[in-house]
């Protein structure tokens, strides 16, 4: 028999299957070992420097949001990722108008910025109105474009970034669902302790 | 109940299970041994076995109904997802919402294709068409097959009729999301079509170990991806259809890699029911044919296999457990990957075409077709295990969502749509151009009339420019009705005279075109979330929606918050156009919240409430006031998504229905 083209082509359906197959053994293997966890959403990018990802307009007259802020901000940024179309954002509405409240200086320990995901101007507005305009600096990422850099998953998620002028700024925490005091004082208040 | 508990006790069902699987053995090896000779006993055999092996998971299910209705707790299955206070239709069919029961329905499933492959009238001198005995034996003998490993599987680490010690006083309950009617009927319908294409995929391997040149099996194969490629449609319309109105996010899709897994074998089925067209007609692409019966079903069963598994993040979690996981993967590579490899080995001994043919016909336009079927599925498959290789590969965890999806599947569909309404008014072989442009002229010309409407009442060019190309391809399978209808004789212009595949045909075109202006509808859905106390007015699409009061309710697991919605016409004096009234539901039993959706449909819209949650407020003078958070949408042409699924399962249908005699001659001479 000779080898044709028409072999290795029907082979290829085989072979792809085979890969996949070897890589589902080692998935199992890995769930049965404790180091492979899918439903983990663990901290896509934590320890890593701020994605590249497109500069994003903010509302008119609010200033928006870019990679270049992250390298140019002296403290750490609290990034909110939210939408006005999430019931749990709005949960966390009053812990985050409470915590830009308390930021409100300049010298404060912390800034708080919002990444607006997928979602229209207007809606975006009326709910800003509403929660009291908690953030300083707002991208509004219709397309959904920069979530997918910041590795998103849904809304509300918070990611905490810390300055660092080789890199500009490193995320060094990463939460889901609202932002609760609890997980504040839990979670980001021991790494804005840690810093000198 | 208590007079037949000593025959249908769980052990009785147990033991049927057991026989079902040792028939099931002998479903597949007898009759591949009797095959070796021309007329032996063991092939005729085949047929009664498929049916006692389909009684007796019937007997199985029938001891399982009755232990769960009787609230019979010894058994684990039960006191894990029943209680005594379960209202009785979901002790029925909350039994195929786990994992042990569904599988169970599964093998069910296809042991009742089994029966029906066993039942239909066979291969006769006076009806030549028929499917031809030696080949429905070879057919069930592989199904058998395939059934056994599945049952072994179920009775070795999946036992439905598994006792507890001791028996617990009451169940723990069932996840009040899965408490729906859709529940009764979703997971049957899908499973049926995912088992469905099990017969296909014993065509494809008949196929190929036989080597037959002829495309006579194409013919015989049809009906069976048809039935099940309908099943399947509906599954999944109805699936989209819960998460719309159970889950109360207002969405239809999410993405989920569940219902990616299910969107998958849709879509090479979806190519498999074109392509195997081109085989019958044209006896071209026999390869590619087979190639995709073999993969739908391997991917039907990378889904049962992704989602018992716990490898991928899911809202559909079954209780994940490697070991499960390593078993269906061994039937995976076993029945997935040993008929890849068969391809592998026989495929290139298949007759190689000898015609070549021309871009412009009915078999060019369905190429095209399955090009783009394929590509999509490549993405959808891609985006569904990105995420788990990328964790396993380089340790990254990231999700895969809808601006991913979004981004690929749009720019995929619009020309699949394009050519889809081209391609019916395309003959086989060759096409004329000058015959062409006035078959397609009507539907163009109702196109182009309705690009500026289209742009004016669709909130994007996006949306617009997909609702122009559905409308186009409703537009050419109702125009190419009406001229294949005057191209009769003038005597015979009845519809019911047009052959039935093409009804079929072109009612399934309609379904994916309703689909689609559904779904450009929605992009303009509007939403508000809103806190309102009682009495609150929002105006939200030109409609004043209040909250008039919020009330506590009591149901037979559960207890609730009501909200009054009263939805007015233009301003909170107009005309009253619906009452909605959304819950939230609270089930002490799991501790679980869920979100009661209420939802007015309309033709052209609909009008949707979720109520998120509810907050006690107390002002000084100790009074206590109620604040809701509410979700109000106004979703343009939503149900339209799922009509027009149910217009394509409705095509499949049509076309399975037993033509006249009269009619296939007429059939006959037309095409």
């Amino acid at each position: 028999m000779k080898l044709t083209r028409r072999h290795l082509l029907a082979a290829l359906p085989a072979l792809g299957a085979a890969g996949l197959g070897a890589g589902f053994i080692r998935m199992l293997h890995g769930l049965d070992q404790g180091h492979f966890d899918p439903r983990a959403i663990n901290t896509p990018l934590t320890g890593q420097p701020v994605p590249d990802f497109p500069t994003l307009p903010s509302l008119p007259d609010r200033p928006g949001l870019s990679r270049g802020d992250f390298q140019t901000v002296k403290q750490p940024v609290l990034l909110s990722i939210w939408a006005s179309w999430c019931l749990p954002c709005m949960e966390e509405i009053p812990f985050l108008h409470q915590l830009a409240a308390s930021l409100a200086d300049a010298t404060a320990p912390l800034a708080l910025w919002g990444l607006c995901y997928k979602d229209q101007p207007t809606s975006a507005a009326r709910w800003l109105d509403r929660a009291g305009h908690p953030f300083s600096r707002l991208g509004m990422d219709q397309d959904g474009q920069a979530a997918i850099d910041w590795g998103v998953s849904g809304v509300p998620e918070t990611f905490l970034i810390m300055p660092d002028p080789q890199v500009g700024g490193r995320i060094v925490w990463h939460g889901t669902g609202s932002l609760t005091e609890t997980a504040y004082q839990a979670h980001i208040l021991p790494h804005l302790e840690r810093r000198p | 109940m208590t007079f037949l508990t000593p025959l249908f006790c769980p052990e009785g069902g147990h033991f049927a299970l057991a026989l079902a699987c040792a028939l099931a053995f002998m479903q597949g090896i007898l009759p591949l041994i009797g095959l070796r000779h021309a007329d032996s006993p063991l092939t005729a055999l085949t047929r009664p076995l498929a049916l006692s092996q389909c009684l007796a998971l019937l007997f199985a299910w029938a001891c399982l109904i009755i232990a769960s209705l009787g609230d019979d707790f010894s058994l684990k299955l039960i006191a894990e997802t029943s209680a005594i206070n379960k209202p009785w239709a979901y002790k029925i069919a909350g039994l195929w919402g786990n994992h042990e029961g569904s599988l169970l329905l599964w093998v069910t499933l296809l042991s009742l294709w089994c029966a029906g492959l066993a039942l239909l009238p066979g291969q006769s001198a006076a009806r030549p068409a028929r499917l031809p005995a030696r080949l429905r034996a070879r057919l069930l003998a592989l199904l058998g097959l395939v059934g056994a490993g599945f049952q072994l599987f179920c009775l070795t680490t999946s036992n439905p009729f598994l006792r507890l010690w001791p028996v617990p006083a009451d169940g723990m309950g069932m996840n009040p999301l899965l408490q729906d009617p859709g529940l009764a009927v979703h997971p049957p319908l899908l499973y049926g079509g995912y088992v469905g294409f099990a017969v296909p995929f014993a065509f494809a391997i008949s196929t190929l170990l036989e080597g037959r040149a002829d495309a006579l099996w194409a013919r015989y194969m049809r009906p069976w991806v048809i039935s099940a490629w309908a099943l399947l449609t509906l599954g999944i319309t109805l699936g989209s259809w819960w998460s719309y109105s159970v889950l109360g996010w207002g969405g239809y899709w999410f993405w989920d890699p569940v219902e990616n897994a299910a969107l998958i074998p849709w879509l090479t089925g979806t190519a498999l029911l074109h392509s195997v067209l081109v085989v019958e007609k044209r006896n071209l692409l026999q390869g590619w044919c087979l190639l995709l019966a073999l993969t739908t079903f391997a991917f039907s069963l990378s889904g049962t296999f992704l989602v018992r598994s716990g490898i991928l993040n899911s809202v559909h979690a079954f209780a994940n457990d490697p070991t499960r996981g390593l078993f269906i993967l061994g039937l995976l590579g076993l029945y997935g990957g040993g008929s890849l490899l068969l391809f592998a080995i026989r495929a290139p001994a298949l007759p190689a075409p000898q015609t070549g043919f021309s871009p412009l016909s009915r078999e060019g336009a369905l190429l095209l077709n399955n090009i783009l079927l394929c590509t999509l599925c490549a993405v959808v498959l891609t985006g569904t295990l990105y995420p788990p290789f990328m964790q396993l590969l380089f340790g990254r965890t990231l999700s895969v969502g809808k601006p991913f999806f979004d981004a690929t599947t749009i720019p995929l569909t619009l020309p699949l749509l394009a050519v889809m309404g081209a391609g019916m008014a395309l003959p086989w072989r060759q096409a004329r151009t000058d015959r062409l442009l006035p078959r397609l002229a009507p539907a163009l010309l109702i196109t182009a009339v309705s690009i500026l409407p289209a742009f004016w009442l669709f909130p994007t060019p996006l949306a617009a420019s997909a609702a122009l190309l559905a409308l186009w391809v409703i537009s050419a399978a109702l125009c190419d009705l009406i001229l294949r209808l005057h191209a009769l004789p003038q005597g015979n212009r009845q519809l019911h005279r047009l052959p039935r595949s093409l009804w079929a045909a072109s009612l399934a075109h309609i379904g994916v075109g309703v689909t689609i202006l559904g779904l450009c509808g929605m992009a303009g859905s509007q939403e508000r979330l809103i806190e309102a106390r009682p009495g609150t007015h929002t105006t939200l699409s030109g409609r004043d929606w209040e909250l008039t009061t919020l009330t506590a309710r009591h149901g037979p697991n559960f207890e609730a918050v009501e909200a009054h919605l009263t939805i007015r016409q233009h301003d909170a004096h107009g005309p009253l156009l619906a009452e909605l009234k959304p819950q939230i539901r609270l089930f002490p039993q799991q501790g679980q919240r869920t979100l009661h959706v209420a939802i007015l449909h309309r033709p052209l819209e609909d009008l949707y409430a979720a109520l998120g949650s509810v907050k006690e407020e107390h002002d000084p003078q100790g009074q206590s006031h109620y604040t809701a958070i509410l979700r109000l949408h106004e979703n343009p042409l939503a149900s339209w998504i799922w009509l027009g699924g149910i217009i394509m399962a409705l095509g499949g249908v049509l076309h399975l229905l037993p033509a006249r005699q009269r009619l296939t001659r007429t059939a006959g001479t037309t095409s």
